[in-house]
């Protein structure tokens, strides 16, 4: 039960608009007051509150058995949740920036992906924190991990793009039994524009559905995170076109909703993949393959992709801005399928 | 010697150490017997000259069977100590022969299996990440106020390794009631301890983490039960992790396939004059514990459990195949390949 409560994080419950990250940050908090098996561990999330403040005031509210500031070592402490969570706790694990999940790369895909089906139970955990480029961040503080967990069965993966859908994943990411890895993109954290009033009522938004951000009947584009925003602006250039774009907006990457990719693009006839991730074995490919193997017979037009380009990410503005994929890039290749 | 050696441990507690070992050692030549006979599946691996230290160490903890006791992460050469705690007979032939009955479904091998009520986990094969899952069960103990212990076991290999200084730095740091038992048998694979530490012994890395650290003959199983049991009283008193060197030595090849002919056999003879079961048995005669023919009868006793248990785990099934693609997930089901029978008519609607 929380001690304190924190003002910051009642803003929903006083009908305030919140931020996506506060959005987190409110379901983090509910998750914890609900269910005393849950807790946090990381660096710097307890006294600081995190390197983007998501935590703050959880110290306070739930004292330093559930708040645990940890060595920097997160192969270690992420190890240290996975036998937390055979007793029956519910670790949420931040990453202080996701670029520093590799070290515990070999315990989340030798051990905790593996563990339900070695026998040795699920793993109920979250594995959280900040992704993506656009900060002039540098090589180690923008990169989008995704596709270095996609292959591993026995994990999810979550990237919400709003609000609405960050607070209600990531309640659903904490009640789900198996190891989730929650991306949250620290370009949407505090933009003004995700800024919404949410319900105040409990909710969850459920893992693996994708949601139809907008309808067309022209063409589909598969997106999430950040490049949702880049797609839906995009879209509404090629309304000028007379273009109908829609956009789906994955919201889970695995497990991967394919059926409503499949039912889009066969209506559509045409599919354009965004991802803001790096292209030689982004999700694009994966996408790619599933309509060609359920819905190649409806397909008008090559499928193709807008990626970021295969590097490291630059830190120099000028580098970064021509390393991410922007809404130009959508559009280009949006108005060369419709045309095709 | 002194006389007075482990004075707390009655006759009774005595006969079963003394059980303990001769049935680590019956099943493991039970396993070299199924290996002839063409049953097993994987490697085998063999705990010779090690038994005493699984077995004294698992004995000084407490083992209850209603997920209150302490808790045990075993290594494959640890076999005595995961049956103290209660490790069933049938399932360890079951796990070495991927049996469909076995804890694991076939999906997994010889001591890697869980029973959270009799305080187990089996391990991983990069066995320094059970450092870590321990510094976790370990935390869980300290966050929920159990009065447990954990001890992890781990080799002169997984000392090395980066998650076993992260999961005992961790557990150092925040006071985790955890053993941790350094096999050192001399060997990683091929690889002598000089290959993997400059130390002359592996408790010079206690002092690096703040923890209380000692070695131990790791033949005697008396010697070892009494330096874990002082081990468990300081880390169930909140003095936290702790750490106890097991000195001894492999004295077959890492697994069955490993001829172990890089090793000195004058060494592995000199090792054979030590063997931790004939020593206890010496002892047990010298001190007048027990008479030779109770001794006699127990070693029969458990040669004829292990058969028993190995043909019972012999006759059951071998898993189904499409049975591969269950329990990745709780609740999301992996499809079957398209081009087996087991496709459903969805993909062509």
């Amino acid at each position: 039960m929380s001690q304190v409560v924190p003002e910051h994080l009642q803003k929903t419950a006083r009908g305030e608009e919140v931020t996506l990250l506060e959005a987190i940050s409110e379901g983090l908090y509910e998750e914890m007051v609900s269910d005393d098996r849950v807790f946090l561990m990381g660096e710097d999330i307890g006294v600081y509150g995190g390197a983007f403040k998501v935590t703050r005031g959880f110290l306070e509210a739930f004292g330093d058995r559930r708040v645990i500031d940890t060595p920097i070592a997160e192969g270690g402490f992420t190890g240290a949740a996975a036998g937390a969570a055979h007793m029956g706790l519910r670790p949420v694990v931040e990453m202080q920036f996701m670029d520093f999940i590799s070290p515990a790369y070999d315990v989340l895909t030798n051990y905790i992906a593996t563990s339900l089906y070695r026998g040795a139970g699920p793993m109920p955990m979250v594995i959280r924190g900040p992704v993506g480029g656009g900060n002039r961040g540098g090589p180690f503080h923008s990169q989008n991990i995704e596709m270095a967990f996609f292959h591993t069965p026995g994990l999810k993966i979550v990237y919400p793009s709003t609000a609405y859908d960050a607070k209600g994943l990531i309640k659903a990411a904490i009640r789900d039994d198996n190891p989730v890895i929650f991306e949250e993109h620290k370009g949407l954290y505090r933009a003004p524009a995700l800024r919404e009033v949410l319900p105040a009522e409990d909710y969850i938004v459920p893992l693996g559905e994708a949601r139809t951000v907008l309808e067309g009947e022209d063409l589909t584009i598969v997106t999430y995170g950040a490049m949702v925003h880049k797609s839906v602006e995009a879209a509404r250039t090629l309304e000028g076109d007379g273009v109908g774009v829609e956009v789906i907006d994955l919201r889970t990457l695995l497990p991967l909703d394919e059926d409503a990719i499949v039912e889009s693009v066969k209506r559509t006839g045409r599919l354009l993949v965004v991802h803001e991730d790096t292209r030689t074995g982004g999700i694009a490919g994966e996408i790619a393959i599933r309509v060609s193997e359920r819905a190649f017979e409806w397909l008008d037009a090559p499928m193709l992709r807008v990626t970021a380009i295969d590097a490291p990410v630059p830190y120099s503005g000028s580098l970064e801005d021509y390393f991410l994929p922007q809404v130009d890039d959508v559009v280009k290749a949006a108005r060369y399928l419709a045309a095709y | 010697m002194a006389e007075n050696l482990s004075p707390e441990l009655d006759r009774d507690q005595l006969l079963e150490l003394y059980r303990a070992l001769c049935l680590t050692r019956a099943a493991e030549e039970r396993l070299e017997l199924l290996q002839k006979q063409g049953h097993m599946t994987g490697g085998l691996y063999r705990s010779l000259g090690q038994e005493a230290g699984a077995v004294g160490a698992a004995f000084a903890l407490r083992r209850r069977t209603d997920g209150t006791g302490d808790f045990l992460a075993p290594t494959v050469r640890a076999v005595g100590a995961l049956f103290l705690f209660g490790g069933d007979l049938v399932d360890f032939f079951r796990q070495y022969m991927a049996r469909a009955t076995g804890p694991t479904k076939g999906r997994e091998a010889n001591v890697h299996w869980v029973d959270y009520q009799k305080g187990f986990v089996g391990p991983v094969s990069p066995l320094g990440t059970m450092l870590e899952v321990m510094a976790g069960i370990t935390l869980s103990f300290n966050l929920r106020g159990e009065d447990r212990v954990g001890m992890v076991f781990y080799g002169d290999g997984a000392s090395s390794t980066g998650a076993w200084h992260e999961g005992l730095n961790f557990a150092a740091v925040q006071r985790c009631p955890l053993i941790l038992m350094v096999e050192a048998n001399q060997w990683a694979f091929s690889s002598p301890t000089v290959k993997n530490t400059r130390l002359e012994s592996f408790t010079e890395k206690a002092p690096g983490y703040g923890i209380a650290a000692e070695s131990v003959d790791g033949t005697d199983v008396l010697a070892v039960y009494e330096a874990v049991a002082r081990a468990a009283a300081r880390a169930r008193s909140g003095e936290g992790a702790q750490m106890v060197e097991l000195r001894y030595f492999r004295r077959l090849g890492h697994a069955q396939h490993d001829s172990q002919d890089y090793v000195d056999p004058a060494l592995i003879a000199e090792w054979a004059a030590r063997d931790p079961l004939e020593l206890f048995h010496a002892r047990m005669l010298d001190r007048g514990w027990a008479p030779e023919g109770e001794l006699l009868a127990i070693r029969q006793e458990v040669e004829q459990e292990c058969e028993v248990a190995a043909e019972q785990a012999i006759a059951e099934p071998m898993p189904f195949g499409p049975d591969a693609v269950d329990d990745v997930y709780t609740d999301v089901s992996m499809p079957h390949p398209w081009t087996r029978a087991e496709i459903s008519d969805s993909r062509s609607a």
